[in-house]
């Protein structure tokens, strides 16, 4: 076996970036990309919960048929809350703004990301817009769903859809900012030898992520403007009474809220091929596929919004097209399922936490996929849109997707971020907590909606009762299971075993620093030599297939 | 209301059974595909799991073979169910020509419902098995959606224009009707039911109901009282204002040399915003009617120029009631009836 404990590891030093400094100051004003990443942790985290305790409110809600725990405009806040703060301010966020800024400079070799002080500012951006959102929430709330559609949202909804829509607005910049770090970093801090296709595919992926946040967060934040200039001050855009156009909002949001689905799952789909590959010890299979699809979908995920509105009075020959390239867009996910799958083949596997994670991702990720194409489907999705079956598809690319890989992802790198390992035993056990907690919530929900139940309903016909007592029960498993990884991992920052540097054995740039690393991240450039997950010698290669011509070679 | 196949809704009308046969084609390839994933991945976490810390599994190279494979089978799939989906969804919102008419206004939160005949229902829709209905539809307020699930049709009701959708109904029953476009406070109380009877039942349904003065017939008053009469004339012949006799369904010769088809669309913006698309040869002389009528006089007026048809100028009624197919059954407009 190749030692990887013998890459020369320094010495760990006694200094590290978190004890570097101490004091408030010193992490408010840190311009440590590390450091800036455990901000975000601590505030993406406050979000999730906040927004799963929502999520636990609608849940109970739906116990009975009768609208009888909430009254009729607190659930319709609850869910519209839920909503918002668990996609603007927890998931987009959550794997670029915190595994992201963490790794990326220390898996391509450099110090710091190009821009320390746009990366610190790109958190109290989102804090500010954050704050915005929660005084949204405090003040009164905001009942328009998180779509906003118009006319509702700019001349009938009495809530603070201004206030709430600024929030989500300053909060764009924060995302723009941190794509355009990530951009700038991959192009010009590569260490020496770290050339494109040796980049671990967990950097292809935040570089695809970054372009989508760049190119399309801009959309988002010109349709709230318009929204609550509409709304503020009555000149007409989306209200036909004023003279609007309230499809011409639809567009507008789905240009950008489709795309941002990837923003969520591109960062995930990289975590994936990291701990497929590591937990396997074996390369990805078809590096480059799997790179260049992670651009694919960044792109033609642009070209799909109209997905969202077959029914909505769209030319039927638009649906059409919007259909087809809704298909279109499935296949390199497909493949990138097939290619993880292979990678597994003659590997050799571990049990770890992550791993647990890295399997359910895939069996999760190709559910959420799958049902996808239902709705990618013109007859079948007219009868399911709008219906507890996109509640469930979403929520299996959303959470069975984007936050298994996050969890995953946690997990994996928590020994580097916090120099302690989390508790193994407790690992396992919640991972499969949240599994089977996940699919009791949300496989019922497909079934329901197939039946015909309407989503964002605060009462519901009492045929639905069982599906809703399922999902209910589930959801209960799946927050119980939540809360056990956020109690360790506080636990293990004091209590947990001290991590070495390089506690998986693995030979990737960033477990050849200290754990935890050094503000520098690298006590010297390292100078890259070797492939992305080259765990053996390039030479000891097997080939699959016939024609090697054809091959692509690890080396 | 279940129907015999666990986990089906009901199905009760023509495309029930369509949509359905496209749902159990991807049931059974998601589950196909899922299932194969997942014994693949058991099959190689058991065989492949690590038997010793020190052991490095040698590497594989990728296969362009193998990854071109397993892209084209996908993509041939998914390609047949895009194409057999996408033909239903054509029939779905392609209306046809002989389907009877209903005119549905959504408002927070109800239905309100009138049939050419001139009976109104709120939250509930009396129609006839085995006939074809076609809804018009728009709303006073907000988006809504108008969703029967044992139809298994959906469309939005969407301010500012009408959208329509067709139905063939194939049992009798009372279904469920729903919004599923999210409207507000009493969103999940916008709920009301489909009530399909046998053709005879229908008809009782519909003499056992007075019937309001038609659509046609109100929205003949509304002509009179609204001042149209005296440019498009009283038979909508025409005068200083375009002729409105045997519009529907016309193309129209714009000013600019385009030409549009006199639909409902159309129509209803020549109402409200009549400099919009003004007719080739005529000044912009027509005041605007924005805010000053409501949703369901637009759909009277509607119904009316719809009935307006090329005619003898001594006939002075609405020649021909708007719904064909129940013309002989429904009550004749009678003009000035009181």
């Amino acid at each position: 076996m190749k030692e990887f404990e013998a890459f020369d590891l320094p010495t760990p030093s006694r200094i590290n970036y978190i004890n570097a400094q101490y004091g408030l100051k010193s992490w408010l004003l840190t311009k440590d990309h590390k450091r800036i990443a455990l901000l975000y942790l601590a505030s993406i985290t406050f979000f999730f919960f906040l927004g799963g305790l929502y999520a636990m409110m609608i849940r109970l809600e739906l116990l009975t048929p009768q609208g009888d725990l909430l009254q009729s405009t607190t659930y319709n806040k609850v869910f519209t809350q839920h909503g918002i703060l668990m996609v603007f301010f927890f998931l987009i966020p959550s794997i670029p703004a915190t595994l992201g800024n963490f790794l990326v400079p220390m898996m391509i070799g450099a110090k710091d990301l190009a821009f320390p002080r746009i990366n610190l500012l790109s958190w109290y951006v989102y804090m500010l817009g954050g704050l915005i959102t929660i005084y949204a929430l405090l003040a009164g709330g905001v009942d328009t769903g998180w779509t906003f559609y118009t006319p509702f949202s700019t001349t009938f909804s009495n809530s603070y859809v201004v206030a709430a829509g600024l929030g989500i607005f300053i909060n764009g910049f924060s995302s723009i900012l941190t794509g355009l770090n990530f951009i700038v970093t991959i192009h010009t801090m590569r260490a020496p030898g770290m050339t494109w296709f040796r980049l671990p595919l967990f950097i292809w992926a935040h570089y695809a992520t970054s372009l989508v946040m760049i190119l399309g967060t801009p959309v988002i934040a010109i349709t709230i403007l318009l929204l609550a200039f509409e709304r503020v001050s009555r000149v007409g855009i989306f209200d036909p009474a004023l003279g609007g156009d309230p499809i011409l909002f639809q567009h507008l949001f789905w240009f950008y809220s489709h795309p941002a689905v990837y923003i969520m799952i591109l960062p995930s789909m990289g975590v994936i091929s990291e701990l497929i590959a590591n937990f396997s010890r074996k390369n990805i299979f078809g590096y480059k596929f799997v790179a260049f699809s992670s651009l694919a979908i960044a792109v033609f995920g642009f070209l799909v919004w109209g997905h969202h509105m077959f029914v909505t009075s769209q030319s039927i020959y638009a649906g059409m097209i919007f259909s087809f390239l809704s298909f279109a867009v499935a296949i390199p996910s497909a493949v990138k399922v097939f290619n993880w799958t292979a990678t597994l083949y003659k590997s050799s596997i571990s049990y770890d936490t992550p791993m647990l994670y890295a399997l359910g991702f895939i069996g999760l990720f190709t559910i959420g996929g799958m049902t996808g194409l239902f709705l990618a489907s013109l007859a079948t999705d007219v009868h399911l849109t709008d219906t507890y079956f996109v509640v469930a598809h979403f929520h299996y690319i959303m959470v069975g997707g984007a936050l298994m890989g996050y969890l995953g992802g946690l997990h994996y790198w928590w020994p580097k971020i916090s120099g302690r390992m989390y508790p193994e035993g407790w690992g396992r056990f919640s991972a499969l907590v949240i599994f089977v907690g996940f699919n009791l919530t949300f496989l019922p929900q497909f079934v329901a909606g197939y039946m015909g139940m309407p989503r964002r309903y605060h009462a519901y016909p009492p045929e639905f009762q069982v599906f809703n007592v399922l999902s209910s029960a589930g959801a209960s498993i799946l927050g119980f299971g939540m809360l056990i990884p956020a109690i360790y991992f506080v636990w293990s920052m004091r209590y947990g075993r001290i991590a070495e540097g390089n506690p998986w054995h693995l030979p990737g740039l960033e477990w050849r620093s200290q754990s935890p690393p050094i503000t520098e991240n690298f006590d010297t450039t390292p100078v890259v030599t070797w492939e992305a997950y080259e765990f053996a010698p390039p030479e000891e290669t097997e080939i699959v297939g016939k024609f090697a011509g054809e091959l692509e070679t690890a080396s | 209301m279940q129907s015999w196949v666990p986990f089906i809704p009901d199905s009760a009308s023509t495309f029930s059974w369509k949509v359905d046969a496209v749902y159990f084609y991807l049931s059974g390839v998601t589950l196909f595909f899922t299932l194969l994933i997942s014994a693949v991945l058991v099959f190689f976490v058991l065989r492949y799991r690590r038997r010793s810390p020190y052991e490095i599994p040698r590497p594989i190279a990728g296969s362009h073979k193998l990854e071109t494979l397993w892209s084209v089978i996908p993509f041939v799939i998914a390609m047949t169910i895009f194409g057999w989906s996408a033909k239903v969804y054509f029939e779905q919102y392609s209306a046809p020509q002989n389907a009877m008419e209903v005119y549905v206004v959504g408002k927070q939160w109800m239905w309100k419902i009138q049939h050419s005949t001139g009976q109104r229902e709120i939250n509930e829709l009396h129609v006839p098995v085995g006939k074809k209905i076609k809804l018009i539809m728009t709303t006073e307020d907000v988006i809504h959606d108008f969703f029967v699930p044992a139809f298994r049709m959906k469309a939005d009701v969407v301010p500012g224009k009408y959208t329509t959708q067709w139905f063939e109904a194939t049992k009798t029953g009372t279904y469920h009707l729903f919004c599923a476009e999210y409207c507000g406070m009493n969103h999940s109380g916008m709920i009301g039911s489909v009530v399909v009877m046998e053709s005879r039942e229908f008809d009782n349904w519909l003499s056992g109901n007075i019937a309001n003065t038609t659509p046609a017939v109100a929205g003949q008053q509304l002509y009179q009282t609204l001042g149209c009469v005296s440019c498009h004339g009283a038979n909508g012949e025409g005068g200083r204002g375009p002729t409105l006799a045997g519009l529907f369904g016309r193309q129209v010769q714009l000013a600019g040399g385009q030409s549009v088809p006199a639909n409902e669309e159309y129509i209803r913006e020549s109402i409200l915003n009549p400099q919009a698309k003004l007719v080739d040869g005529f000044g912009p002389i027509m005041p605007t009617f924005q805010g000053q009528i409501s949703e369901d006089q637009l759909v009277q007026l509607l119904a009316f120029i719809k009935s307006l048809q090329v005619q003898n100028p001594q006939q002075s009624a609405p020649a021909a009631s708007p719904a064909p197919s129940r013309a002989t059954t429904g009550p004749t407009p009678q003009p000035n009836s009181k």
